[in-house]
């Protein structure tokens, strides 16, 4: 993959770099966002943010706190409106009003906070305003759930994403430890997501073997043939899966890098404005022409 | 975080609005209506308020119309009426007072909630408003100028007599259904031990319900008493509490009600449970008459709210005008503007009407 | 947490034997059990209510007494099962008797006065109720401001409309059609003496029972309470979804008039005054978390016949009503604590 920075020469990022109809070795980007802005009064979320997913790949998002990550996802799916900008799915433009909008378009989103309920089991957490009637008179006239079928299936889900610490879909989330809730939240996504898979933070509250079974589920996505964004401020966790990463600053994108020719300090450089993009591209030239390979 | 539906400055003058209407609806606990006098004619109008305990009683909102009705005959009354929002609401009625004190009345008259009012009312003499208690004394009773109300312990003393004649010496098996469990309300203890009285048994201490012996003897027989129950003064509730009574002792054969609305209820109670029993009540509204010419109660004590309400209105005009203040019932500290019992059925010794004659006077 | 060095595997097994001595603690496994199924306590209180209070005075155990406790319960009982819905989604409805007593008037007051035939007095009485309920749940999501502010607010609203729609008196059974007084028939069943009111009660309980554990509305209004914000993410329609809930108790507090003219024998003006408060005892001693998300219909009919038991009990047992009142009180702050108990469970 070639490397990609989003500034031109000067102190200013360009985020317009790349135009419209930005394509990658020939393809059409699955997701694509131009000029997105977001302000909450006077605060600014989205200073004008440009974003890029191609099929099949993991884009992870870094930035320091505050530079809008997590405002980036939730106006791509459908948590926020975008104050002005555009996005577009394979192709087509797409206004999400409510995160209901997103889901039907195939975007499936894991946030921060779950977005689990507590009082409610893994079954009906994995099923929440997707659930599934029964069949004939009771499903349509008298609406009611097939509870058991969908308890089947989501036990399926989860045994096939690879989870093997949840057994039983009777259970509440609430007495799931913080790492099966993030597996259940995760198998959400997995198992309905058809288009793309968002991941806020998946690995933040886990410990090493779970953080690791997560990494598993996201190389297991990607294998599907599935793209997926990836927030997150574990370095050595982005740069193990990545494909591309996209730093965000300040409510804008400074840069997009590729994981085999920058090192994580230098990403990291990047992302908190120790280093300019050029310095850092002026350091990689270096190495390549010193036949350094990757770092 | 989530998005903003409506433009920040309509959203909060939508919420200030609903949040005045709201909070003034609940948090001004008086409701006051003002009926103006009759039209034209120049000199002053006379200020009166008529604050009453609530206006949902049927036995309040006939005071209330009585009073309207009067003010437009008379001419030159500027009458205003207030109450509180329920039993207990003393704050209604203190906040109803300042109001009139604030407008300039010459008096009030006032159905107390409680000694709390007391103060207010004092405020309001001070500055020189006559006022003038009605249905229920104060208690001190010169809290006030004069008041003008039933006797209720004369009242419930009159359907006890009754009572009594009926029981002919039988063992009366009897149950009780006041008005509320606190037992604190003088017209609660006023009628249940008046009506006790009237039986001929001893109650011991005439402010408290429930004291009494439980067995002994009235005036001709023994008898028992089986349940001392509050029926919040409805239907639903007088049917409950009956239905528990009837529980302790399916044998009841007198009931007292506190009012005919308990009264109704007491006898749907025992209709469901394919009983009988007499059943005797206060308070004399029409509902009520009716409830005795239909044989569902025995006899009924009529009390005259709309005179209270135009004595009142007499008083205060005769004050403002340089009159004499009206004297108390001898032996009373109130004026008692009159029970009558209503019976279809006479009992010798005690004085009674009809109720045919009882539906001509009846309020409500 | 497996071990890896022969040090820490002992270390483990030690912690591993604390651990399991502590899980078979049996105050625990009640804590476990209740959490699951919180209809359990209101369960055992009731019986060990009608236990005690038979063991006091065994006429308590009659079939006629138990009829009459029944009989007495339906209207509260009704109301609380709106009220359930409400407080479900971490909301609250101060207007509920209001709501209520303004159907009567309005049912019975069409067919008393205005010569209106039965069956449509009544159900234009209910619609009220609906829309009365609807208008709740429109303020509620619409403004932004708390159940208890807004219900507050309508109550004193209802209250008036109701005293001002009646002129403060009441109209007795002897003049309406009977369709309306319809809920107040008895009729003998297994022994006992029920009315048609408590029937359409406890259809009512069913049905809502029935929508509220297998329907996906059921689950979206737990959803709602538990963690509005979660839902939202989740792609439940948060505001949709509490309008509706409003709306249905509206719905059930019209059909609760109805339940009510049969009780009292007409439509008054001054029947269960403090509904809203009793509707709310019923719900928390059933169970039900105030906070939202926790409980269900059958805790809340359970705590209805508690309240009403305890009451006939004291009654049957002589004791002095100002000390049934006590009793209700130290009944509510007790199921209140065991339901934060509960809360605490850990995995």
């Amino acid at each position: 993959m070639t490397t990609e920075t989003g500034q031109s020469a000067g102190t200013l990022p360009d985020a317009g770099a790349h135009g419209p109809g930005s394509m990658k070795d020939g393809r059409e980007p699955v997701l694509r966002g131009r000029g997105m802005v977001k302000t909450f009064g006077r605060v600014v979320g989205l200073d004008g943010v440009d974003i890029d997913l191609y099929a099949g790949e993991v884009l992870a998002i870094i930035g320091d706190n505050g530079a809008g990550k997590s405002t980036l996802i939730k106006c791509l799916s459908g948590a926020y409106t975008l104050d002005s900008g555009e996005m577009s799915l394979e192709g087509r433009p797409v206004t999400f009003g409510k995160p209901q909008d997103a889901r039907d378009a195939g975007i499936e989103t894991v946030y921060q906070q779950l977005a689990v309920i507590p009082a409610l089991d893994i079954a009906a957490n994995l099923y929440l305003a997707r659930e599934e009637r029964r069949p004939g008179i009771l499903g349509s006239v008298f609406r009611m759930l097939d509870k058991k079928g969908m308890r089947d299936r989501a036990s399926a889900s989860v045994q096939g994403l690879g989870i093997q610490t949840i057994q039983n879909m009777n259970q509440a989330v609430e007495t799931l430890s913080g790492g099966q809730r993030q597996a259940v939240a995760v198998a959400r996504a997995a198992a309905f997501g058809s288009k793309v898979v968002i991941l806020d933070e998946p690995t933040a509250a886990l410990g090493v073997k779970e953080g690791n079974a997560v990494l598993d589920m996201i190389k297991g996505l990607r294998e599907k043939g599935m793209p997926v964004i990836l927030i997150s401020h574990n370095m050595p966790h982005v740069w193990e899966v990545a494909d591309r990463i996209h730093i965000q600053r300040l409510a804008r994108r400074v840069a997009v890098i590729d994981p085999k020719d920058y090192t994580p300090q230098e990403g990291v450089a990047i992302m908190t404005g120790a280093m300019t993009a050029d310095e850092v591209e002026s350091r990689v030239a270096d190495r390549r022409t010193s036949g350094a390979g990757s770092a | 975080m989530t998005q903003l539906i409506n433009p920040r400055r309509t959203r909060g003058a939508i919420i200030v609005s609903v949040a005045g209407l709201a909070l003034g609806l609940a948090a001004c606990s008086s409701s006051t209506t003002t009926s103006p006098g009759a039209t034209g004619g120049g000199g002053d109008k006379i200020g009166v308020s008529l604050i009453t305990k609530d206006s949902s009683n049927p036995f309040f909102v006939a005071m209330q119309k009585g009073a309207k009705d009067l003010a437009a005959k008379e001419g030159n009354i500027d009458l205003t009426i207030a109450s509180g929002k329920q039993e207990g609401d003393d704050q209604g009625q203190i906040t109803a007072i300042e109001n009139s004190i604030a407008k300039g009345d010459k008096g009030i008259l006032i159905t107390p909630m409680s000694t709390g009012v007391n103060s207010a009312i004092k405020k309001a003499r001070d500055a020189g408003l006559f006022v003038i208690a009605l249905d229920t004394p104060p208690d001190p009773a010169n809290t006030v100028d004069i008041t003008f109300a039933t006797d209720n312990f004369k009242a419930g003393t009159l359907i006890g007599q009754w009572a009594e004649k009926q029981m002919g010496g039988k063992p009366a098996t009897i149950a009780l259904l006041d008005l509320f469990s606190d037992k604190v309300v003088s017209v609660d203890y006023n009628r249940d031990q008046g009506f006790l009285t009237g039986m001929g048994i001893d109650v011991k201490d005439k402010t408290k319900n429930g004291d009494e012996a439980k067995t002994g003897s009235y005036k001709d027989g023994t008898y028992t008493i089986v349940c001392n129950e509050a029926g919040q003064g409805a239907e639903d509730g007088g049917r409950s509490a009956m239905e528990r009574c009837l529980t302790k002792n399916p044998d009841i054969n007198l009931v007292y009600t506190i009012n005919e609305p308990t009264a109704v209820g007491a006898s749907a109670a025992l209709k469901a449970a394919g009983k009988t029993a007499t059943i005797v009540s206060i308070d004399g509204g029409c509902a009520g008459v009716k409830s005795v010419t239909g044989g569902v109660i025995g006899a009924t004590a009529q009390q005259y709210p709309l005179k209270m309400a135009q004595k009142g209105i007499d008083a205060v005009k005769a004050i403002a005008s340089g009159g004499a203040k009206p004297a108390t019932s001898p032996g009373l500290d109130f004026f008692d503007t009159g029970v009558a019992l209503v019976t279809d059925k006479p009992a010798a010794g005690v004085t009674s009407i009809t109720s045919a004659e009882g539906s001509k006077i009846c309020w409500g | 947490m497996t071990a890896t060095t022969a040090e820490g595997e002992t270390q483990q097994s030690a912690a591993q034997r604390e651990l399991s001595r502590r899980s078979q603690s049996p105050l625990q496994r009640v804590q476990h059990l209740l959490h699951g199924h919180p209809w359990i306590s209101p369960l055992l209180l009731l019986v060990l209510t009608i236990v005690v209070f038979s063991v006091v005075n065994p006429r308590f155990l009659l079939a006629n007494s138990l009829s009459l406790l029944v009989q007495q319960t339906a209207v509260v009982a009704a109301l609380a099962l709106g009220q359930t819905l409400i407080i479900l989604t971490a909301g609250i409805d101060l207007s509920v008797g209001a709501i209520a007593i303004l159907s009567t008037m309005i049912m019975a007051s069409l067919a008393a006065n205005n010569g209106v035939p039965g069956v449509l007095a009544l159900i234009i009485g209910i619609a009220f109720g609906f829309l009365a309920g609807l208008l709740n749940g429109l303020l509620v999501t619409r403004l932004n401001l708390p159940p208890f502010i807004v219900t507050l607010g309508t109550l004193s609203i209802f209250t008036a409309l109701a005293l001002l729609y009646s002129g403060g008196s009441s109209i007795q059974d002897n003049r309406l059609p009977d369709i309306i007084n319809w809920a107040g028939k008895g009729f003998s069943f297994l022994g006992f003496r029920l009315t048609t009111g408590v029937v359409i009660v406890l259809v009512m309980y069913l049905v809502v029972g029935f929508a509220l554990s297998q329907t996906a509305w059921g689950r979206h209004v737990y959803a709602v309470g538990d963690d509005p914000e979660s839902a939202r993410l989740s792609g439940i329609a948060s505001k949709r979804v509490l309008v509706s809930v409003y709306a249905v108790a509206g719905l059930i507090f019209g059909i609760s008039a109805w339940v009510l003219i049969g009780r009292s024998g007409g439509a008054t003006p001054n029947a269960i005054t403090d509904g809203n408060l009793q509707s709310i005892t019923a719900v928390v001693i059933g169970g039900t978390s105030l906070f939202g998300g926790r409980g269900g219909v059958a805790g809340t009919l359970l705590g209805a016949l508690i309240v009403y038991a305890f009451t006939f009990g004291l009654s049957l047992a002589g004791v002095d009503q100002q000390y049934r009142v006590l009793a209700i009180g130290v009944l509510v702050i007790v199921a209140v604590s065991i339901d934060q108990w509960i809360r605490k469970v850990k995995g």
